[in-house]
């Protein structure tokens, strides 16, 4: 049982890794593209931030400093990354089971953080015995809490899914089995936990984890549920629920990004390839007919040439 | 008849319409429109119409798509569509938007909490045809099936969906259905943006397929790059109607006004929405009047497009929107200007000053500032004197979707009414949340066949309920009030939907812009520049 796990678990990891990373290049990949902001932009300076003001607010903004607040940002960021924010002002009813689900998940991440720092201080430093039984207790702690908060959360979004009409509309089949899948690996998990035989601990398991000693002990339901987490972690980033991958770009590279394109500038200099590119869009009034270059394209006058 | 459609009636293959809304189906609005019996009707599609063109959406008609003679026909169109759809998501193809394409694409959570901010939506009284996510999802799982490659597998995990071409002539009229306001998008949690979805929905159409509403391309971007303007005028044309402005703006306040023509080296060039010259010349007149008496150098440019800042393309068209862009910097480039100053229009701001910031390389680079800006250090400096007292009257703001919202030119204008209106109060919601007039992405110039009634009803409903509760305790016809209106477009759906609501002759509401106001109030010109007439 033990090599079985520890084999999901390295290759739930890797999968979840390689899947993140190929989701974040094809994004960065993607050429910068017109500007497409949505205001307010909270990197803008405090009095413009506040009311949703840009630089364009400015008379001759282009003689003036362009102004980027990091803890404006962070003001926007932190709270919508913790707590959805966004979701806590728009869509109040959704709010209380997806942050249910969110931070339950902050949490079981959290927990796993701290079981493998005890892990590797039991094996570096196995006479901190206080500090250990500390984090012991902490991560306990903060595991049960966060798997009991997204077997509340996915439970809830599980059933507005299945019995409010305008979701229902929109349902795909894995909408509804994503969730299941939480509720599943979740409570497989506890239940594991609550049912560990004597001497297996999740200490020594992320110890023998990060060792490969398969001799370590692992209970046959926990061990199911390592596997089942394993699984939903690779399969994550190949869904829409990677989307803590294309929040950065959405919110970086699409709704805050004002930067100015200065002549000769860094902005410049990127763009100019993509004017080389040559498009074949078919109707007759591009003229596009993948010889001539995008900036070929957007110099002709098409009505000039049927002048009346 | 309220009738709910799902996703899979868009491919119906009958091409009757998948819904038809009644007055008593929309919002409610506020009195004295409180009554939905007392609505107008809706005028329906002559039979005619129906015959000749695809209608199959709802109970009206913005494209006028002819319909296909032939199946080969439709197979035809279809295999076009599809072919444009794979181009989206090329970078070769469309290097200008596939980044934030395809996080829509890929991570929207269905959700529904960009529903709650669509206008549309609210005002059909929340038909389904109209969610913000019914078209993004039709878009959405055709990418995944005809782009990704699709299977049983994608299907499960996106939904399934079958093309042809009932479908895509749906679609084509379903983008026509959204006034790219991006409210939606503004309250994604995760950051999808159904606006952009429509958006590039039109783009397809428009460059592989070469559908678009006439109003757009043929009567607009196209017309521009022909003659100069959307209006059609020619630059001798706009210079003699610019002239008799100045006469009478002279005569009218007592100034003597010279619009300067093609001055090399002033440090304004001022690019107006033409619209402004031919159906609200008091407009350009006050800004002239302004310029003059606060000491600008500055002036108009009789170069192509040079005299006309509107930008359809921005609607519809990628290369159509940057051609435009262009010939708007060549002019200032030819005059050696220190900067292009954009008139009272919200998508001229946008397109020029920020969508075009990635277009304009080089010398074509020149600095666009917004008007807003200038007139607001024109009124804080203290260069020219205003009585407030002339404005007393009950004045409101409409803040145009594309200047403030998608710009951030927010505060500017109101610190100008502060100053000078001193009933000025605000809609609610305002600045960077508040509603589209309903004439936005194009909708305020599109009225073929019955389209003004879905104008009128659905997309301008919910401004029409913010002006009316504006001046809910002043709706008396002996107070006269005004909807400060800093768009050319955005006028252009409020003089129709004033007038189709009576709103002027019954309860004296009047539209304009922020410099009318401003010459309104000033002290060194003649009183009573607003004359209360409707335009």
């Amino acid at each position: 049982m033990t090599a079985i796990v520890f084999i999901a678990v390295y290759a739930g990891a890797l999968i979840f890794v390689v899947g993140c990373i190929r989701r974040v290049v094809q994004y960065a990949r993607t050429p910068v593209h017109l500007r497409w902001e949505i205001y307010p932009v909270p990197h803008e300076a405090p009095e413009r931030a506040a009311h949703g003001g840009s630089y364009f607010e400015e008379d001759s903004w282009w003689t003036r400093p362009q102004h980027f607040s990091l803890s404006g940002e962070l003001t926007a960021m932190v709270p919508e990354m913790l707590f959805l924010k966004a979701l806590w002002e728009f869509n109040r009813r959704l709010w209380y089971a997806s942050f249910l689900f969110h931070f339950g998940l902050y949490l079981v991440i959290g927990s796993a953080l701290l079981v493998a720092i005890t892990a590797a201080m039991s094996v570096i430093a196995p006479g901190a015995v206080a500090i250990i039984a500390g984090l012991s207790a902490l991560y306990h702690g903060t595991g049960w809490a966060g798997a009991i908060l997204v077997l509340i959360g996915a439970g809830s979004l599980l059933i507005r899914r299945l019995t409010i009409p305008e979701l229902k509309i929109y349902n795909t089949g894995a909408d509804i089995a994503n969730l299941f899948f939480f509720l599943a690996t979740f409570a497989v998990l506890l239940g594991g936990l609550a049912l560990q035989p004597e001497g297996a601990n999740l200490r020594d398991m992320v110890r023998g984890l990060l060792t490969f000693q398969t001799a370590t002990p692992i209970g046959s339901v926990f061990g199911t549920g390592v596997v089942m987490a394993s699984a939903l972690a690779a399969y994550i980033p190949f869904t829409h629920m990677s989307h803590f991958i294309a929040k950065y770009f959405t919110y970086h590279e699409v709704r805050w990004d004002d930067r100015i394109n200065l002549r000769g500038g860094e902005l410049e200099a990127k763009l100019l390839p993509y004017f080389g590119y040559r498009p074949t869009w078919a109707a007759a009034h591009m003229r596009a007919d993948g010889n001539k270059t995008w900036a070929e394209i957007v110099a002709i006058n098409p009505a000039a040439e049927i002048k009346k | 008849m309220k009738t709910q459609p799902e996703l899979r009636d868009m491919a119906r293959t009958d091409r009757e319409p998948l819904i038809s809304l009644d007055n008593q189906d929309l919002m409610p609005l506020p009195a004295p429109l409180d009554s939905p019996e007392k609505d107008h009707a809706w005028t329906p599609l002559s039979a005619q119409v129906r015959a000749k063109v695809e209608c199959g959406l709802d109970d009206t008609c913005a494209v006028s798509i002819p319909q296909p003679q032939s199946p080969e026909e439709e197979k035809a169109l279809v295999a076009k569509f599809l072919s444009g759809l794979e181009k989206l998501f090329k970078k070769e193809e469309n290097w200008t938007f596939l980044q934030p394409l395809l996080l829509t694409m890929e991570h929207c959570a269905r959700c529904q909490t960009c529903a709650d901010a669509c206008h549309v939506f609210e005002a059909s009284g929340r038909n389904e045809l109209y969610r913000p996510t019914y078209r993004s999802e039709i878009m959405r799982r055709l990418y995944f099936k005809y782009v990704k490659g699709g299977g049983l597998v994608s299907a499960w995990q996106h939904g399934d969906i079958e093309v042809n071409w009932p479908l895509v002539a749906r679609l084509i009229e379903l983008a026509y259905r959204c006034n790219l306001c991006r409210r939606c998008a503004q309250t994604c949690p995760i950051g999808c943006d159904n606006g952009l979805v429509g958006h590039e929905l039109r783009k397809l159409f428009s460059q592989e397929m070469g559908i678009v509403a006439k109003e757009l391309h043929e009567q607009g971007s196209m017309l521009q790059l022909r003659v100069g303007s959307s209006t059609g005028m020619k630059s001798e044309v706009v210079k003699d109607n610019i002239s008799f402005i100045d006469e009478d703006v002279s005569e009218k306040t007592g100034i003597e006004i010279h619009t300067p023509w093609d001055v090399k080296g002033a440090d304004v060039l001022l690019i107006h929405n033409a619209g402004e010259i031919m159906a609200w010349p008091e407009n350009p007149g006050a800004f002239a009047v302004i310029l003059t008496l606060a000491g600008i150098k500055w002036t108009m440019s009789s170069e192509l497009a040079g005299y006309d800042n509107i930008n359809y393309g921005l609607w519809y068209d990628d290369a159509q929107f940057a051609r435009v862009a262009i010939k708007h910097a060549e002019a200032g480039r030819k005059l050696g200007v220190k900067r292009i100053l954009l008139g009272e229009c919200g998508h001229a701001h946008k397109a020029l000053s920020v969508i075009a910031d990635r277009v304009l390389t080089g010398d074509l680079n020149i600095p666009r500032e917004s008007s807003m800006t200038l007139l607001r250090e024109i009124v804080m400096s203290g260069k020219l004197k205003f009585d407030p007292s002339r404005n007393d009257f009950p004045v409101t703001l409409h803040d145009p979707c594309n200047m403030v919202r998608l710009m951030g030119v927010v505060e500017p204008q109101r610190q100008v009414l502060r100053k000078i209106c001193p009933k000025f109060r605000e809609m609610e919601p305002h600045g960077v949340d508040n509603y589209c007039c309903g004439g936005g992405s194009g909708f305020a110039i599109m009225s073929g066949h019955n389209f003004p009634d879905w104008r009128f009803h659905v997309s301008g409903r919910k401004k029409l309920e913010q002006i009316l509760n504006a001046f809910s305790e002043c709706m008396a016809p002996e107070t006269p009030k005004y909807v400060c209106t800093p768009c050319s477009n955005c006028k252009g759906q409020f003089r129709d939907l004033l007038t189709y609501y009576n709103l002027w002759e019954k309860h004296r509401i009047l539209y304009g812009g922020l410099v009318e106001l401003m010459v309104n109030a000033m002290v060194d010109v003649k009183p009573g520049f607003i004359d209360w007439e409707w335009r």
